[in-house]
């Protein structure tokens, strides 16, 4: 049977329904798109621009990629064993060598000082009685009464209309010659096992913290709860003297590969037993009573009940140290070295900025390169990580 | 691509490792006190002798890496902050006298303290706003993923993003960068912003926003989603405005997630180094203290007294919330 609605609740459903008909609903509309954009823009920037041809990047904004831009470009005329005499009259005629057919010159010049000195199709006069022609489209014709002379055909400057140009070249670029391709190999890396490891330690503890009968449990969790914002700060210096020790002690380098593994699992452990123990110590009790009473001993029911059941946490944990230890910059400096198969990309970001500072092409596709794994991630696993983020703040 | 299988199977090892170490304890531990073929009372009291030490066998090797990773290091940073430059002569407290006697520190304490009342505060602002905003519309969700996206980005990916939008160019050539674009556009004249003290430091807090904004929206608008609709109804009837609910019904039932949000964006700012170091290296004047340690660990073969007497200033900042953590947490499990 239909309940039929009291006064009260109808009177409650008009009025919301009034409010969501509200002219105020469309500010709402614009408000949020407004912020979706301001919030989306910079990272849009950068993903148009590093497509964009490294030449226009340098001179327009991202936002006016696809409209021309000028630019100042040079060419050179064709070698003058090309020249035939014509009229009595020595003539060079062609196309400007490496014109781009699609860009449209406005502006010639014949020298560096005047580079923009003719419009296109006009007559510029040269040294020596000759004249060059350069017509919008990249054809010249150049003449003199005397053999043009040299190996190499004249420079020609000019200002030409470029159509836009997407390219991949800056990616193909930063991948092979600035390193960035290494580099992910060596993010990878660092981030595989420091992601892994550190679970399987956290489920034990967070296990134990969660079901089992110990002494002191809750000072314990009290620990892990401080731990969670101790800034990793305090503990570099001592931990890289512990690592020259050792390292000196062996005979070994102090920054490896091990090294930096482990200590991404002994910083990522106080939010994985977290957010482990809180969702574990959530599942029901009844579960891990029955198994207890049909004889099952701790070590089974994490083994065969616990670690399925939380799979979901599992998952949200990897997620976060996946995402932390790929972005990392700190640990790594401090823990990993500068060479060829060791900085990680966020490291190479680092030393691009300072060395490449300018380039815009080579460091948008870098960043690029860099952020589009954990991106990939984000849009892929995001569900996994909104519930690990509800889960594992402080409540 | 060989160092990948370096790690592959430095993983697999890792993995196996713990494998290997859990099965074994408590295989060990059936050997030890076994409950097989031994008569009742002996079986039933090492049953109980194996239920007193399995728990610590399992919390081991989670207490060995905090302990040596995050414990230890807590009280040899305190020791070393009281050592000179090679940690081996004690100097008492002249690396502290020293640091609060130093203009990089004070106007690296000045910065993060600006960093500390303006970060939360606007990440929490336009976080709750949004969850708000788009809690009521259809495309409520993919607005909130691009929002949320930043989360993703490293700092100094972020960096990068961000570096490009305040790109100066000399006035008269095109701007490339899409502040100084905006600002010709309206008039003004184009700056090398990130030069600027104080608006430089603005902009780097814009960035860490940017980033923050995302968290402080997915926990706000659980929360949110968490408020019994019967309390909006009844304000609705008692005829409150869109403005008063959301002010004097919605805010007062989620303090408790604000406080979580400006809490965690709070220990984050303290810490703050990747974009500090990215943008500007603490050059004019937006040095703060987590890069300025950072800059002191290695600054001349490295200073690790003073570098750890910073370190310890940043401990002493993040000590509050710890107590305020830890307090919530144990309040929480008492009411379990």
């Amino acid at each position: 049977m239909q309940s039929i609605p009291s006064n009260k609740s109808n009177r409650v459903m008009m009025s919301l329904k009034q409010m969501r008909r509200s002219p105020l609903m469309l500010l709402v509309h614009l408000s949020v798109l407004l912020l979706v954009l301001l919030w989306t823009f910079p990272t849009a920037g950068l993903l148009i621009s590093s497509f964009r041809d490294k030449d226009q990047l340098a001179v327009s904004g991202w936002w006016e990629a696809l409209s021309s831009s000028e630019q100042n470009l040079i060419g050179r005329t064709d070698a003058p064993d090309q020249q035939v005499l014509l009229d009595g009259e020595y003539v060079l005629a062609g196309k400007i060598e490496d014109f781009n057919p699609k860009d449209e010159i406005l502006r010639f010049g014949w020298t560096s000082q005047e580079p923009e000195a003719y419009l296109a199709g006009s007559v510029a006069k040269m040294r020596d009685g000759g004249t060059l022609t350069v017509a919008g489209d990249g054809r010249y014709s150049m003449a003199s009464p005397t053999p043009f002379t040299g190996s190499r055909g004249n420079r020609v400057f000019y200002t030409a209309l470029a159509s836009p140009k997407f390219t991949l070249d800056n990616y193909d670029e930063v991948l092979h010659s600035e390193g960035i391709g290494q580099s992910f190999i060596n993010s990878l890396t660092v981030t595989i096992p420091a992601t892994i490891i550190p679970i399987l330690i956290a489920a034990f503890a967070a296990y134990a913290l969660s079901w089992m009968r110990l002494p002191g449990r809750g000072i314990l969790i009290a620990l892990v709860v401080g731990l969670l914002v101790v800034p990793l700060q305090m503990s570099l210096i001592p931990l890289l003297q512990l690592y020259n020790t050792i390292g000196g002690y062996f005979g070994v380098s102090a920054k490896s590969y091990l090294g930096i593994w482990l200590a991404h699992t002994g910083f990522g452990l106080p939010l994985a037993i977290y957010l482990l123990r809180n969702y574990i110590s959530g599942l029901p009790k009844e579960i891990i009573e029955s198994a207890r009473v049909d004889g099952a001993n701790d070590f089974d029911i994490f083994v065969k009940i616990i670690l399925p059941l939380s799979f979901p946490a599992l998952a949200s944990f990897a997620i976060f140290q996946f995402l932390w230890v790929w972005n990392d910059l700190l640990v790594a400096t401090v823990f990993l070295g500068n060479g060829e198969h060791e900085l990680v990309l966020t490291g190479r970001l680092r030393e691009l900025l300072g060395s490449r500072g300018g380039n815009w092409e080579i460091l948008t596709a870098s960043a690029f390169v860099s952020i589009a794994v954990p991106l990939t991630v984000f849009w892929t696993l995001q569900r996994y990580l909104v519930r690990g983020l509800l889960t594992g703040s402080v409540k | 691509m060989e160092q990948l299988y370096y790690s592959l199977l430095a993983m697999l090892l890792g993995v196996f490792a713990c494998v290997f170490y859990f099965f074994g304890s408590n295989w060990l531990l059936g050997v030890i006190f076994p409950i097989n073929h031994v008569s009742n009372q002996k079986m039933a009291k090492n049953i109980r002798r194996a239920a007193a030490i399995r728990p610590w066998l399992f919390l081991g090797p989670a207490l060995f890496f905090l302990g040596l990773y995050l414990v230890y290091p807590v009280f040899d940073s305190v020791y070393l902050s009281l050592h000179g430059r090679n940690g081996e002569d004690f100097v008492g407290l002249a690396n502290y006298q020293w640091l609060f006697n130093d203009n990089e520190f004070i106007e690296s304490l000045i910065n993060n303290v600006m960093w500390l009342l303006i970060v939360p505060a606007l990440s929490t602002f336009f976080g709750l706003i949004i969850a708000a905003l788009t809690d009521r519309i259809r495309w409520g969700n993919i607005a909130k993923s691009l929002i949320f996206m930043p989360m993703a980005i490293s700092f100094i990916g972020a960096s990068i993003i961000w570096k490009f939008v305040y790109d100066y160019r000399a006035e008269g050539s095109d701007q490339i960068g899409l502040l100084n674009a905006v600002v010709e556009y309206f008039g003004g004249t184009p700056q090398a912003w990130i030069t600027i003290p104080f608006w430089n430091d603005i902009l780097l807090m814009v960035i860490l926003i940017w980033i923050q904004t995302g968290f402080a929206m997915v926990i706000l608008s659980a929360a949110l989603r968490g408020i019994p609709e019967e309390t909006v109804e009844a304000a609705v009837l008692d005829g409150a405005n869109g403005i008063q609910i959301f002010f004097k019904i919605l805010i007062p039932q989620i303090w408790g997630s604000i406080a979580v949000v400006w809490t965690t964006i709070t220990i984050l700012v303290l810490k703050v180094f990747d974009i500090v170091l990215a943008m500007t290296n603490g050059q004019w004047d937006t040095q703060v203290l987590a890069n300025m340690m950072f800059d002191w660990m290695f600054r001349g073969g490295g200073d690790f007294g003073r570098g750890a007497a910073i370190a310890v200033i940043i401990m002493i900042a993040v000590i509050p919330v710890m107590v305020w953590n830890v307090r919530q947490a144990n309040a929480q499990m008492e009411g379990r």
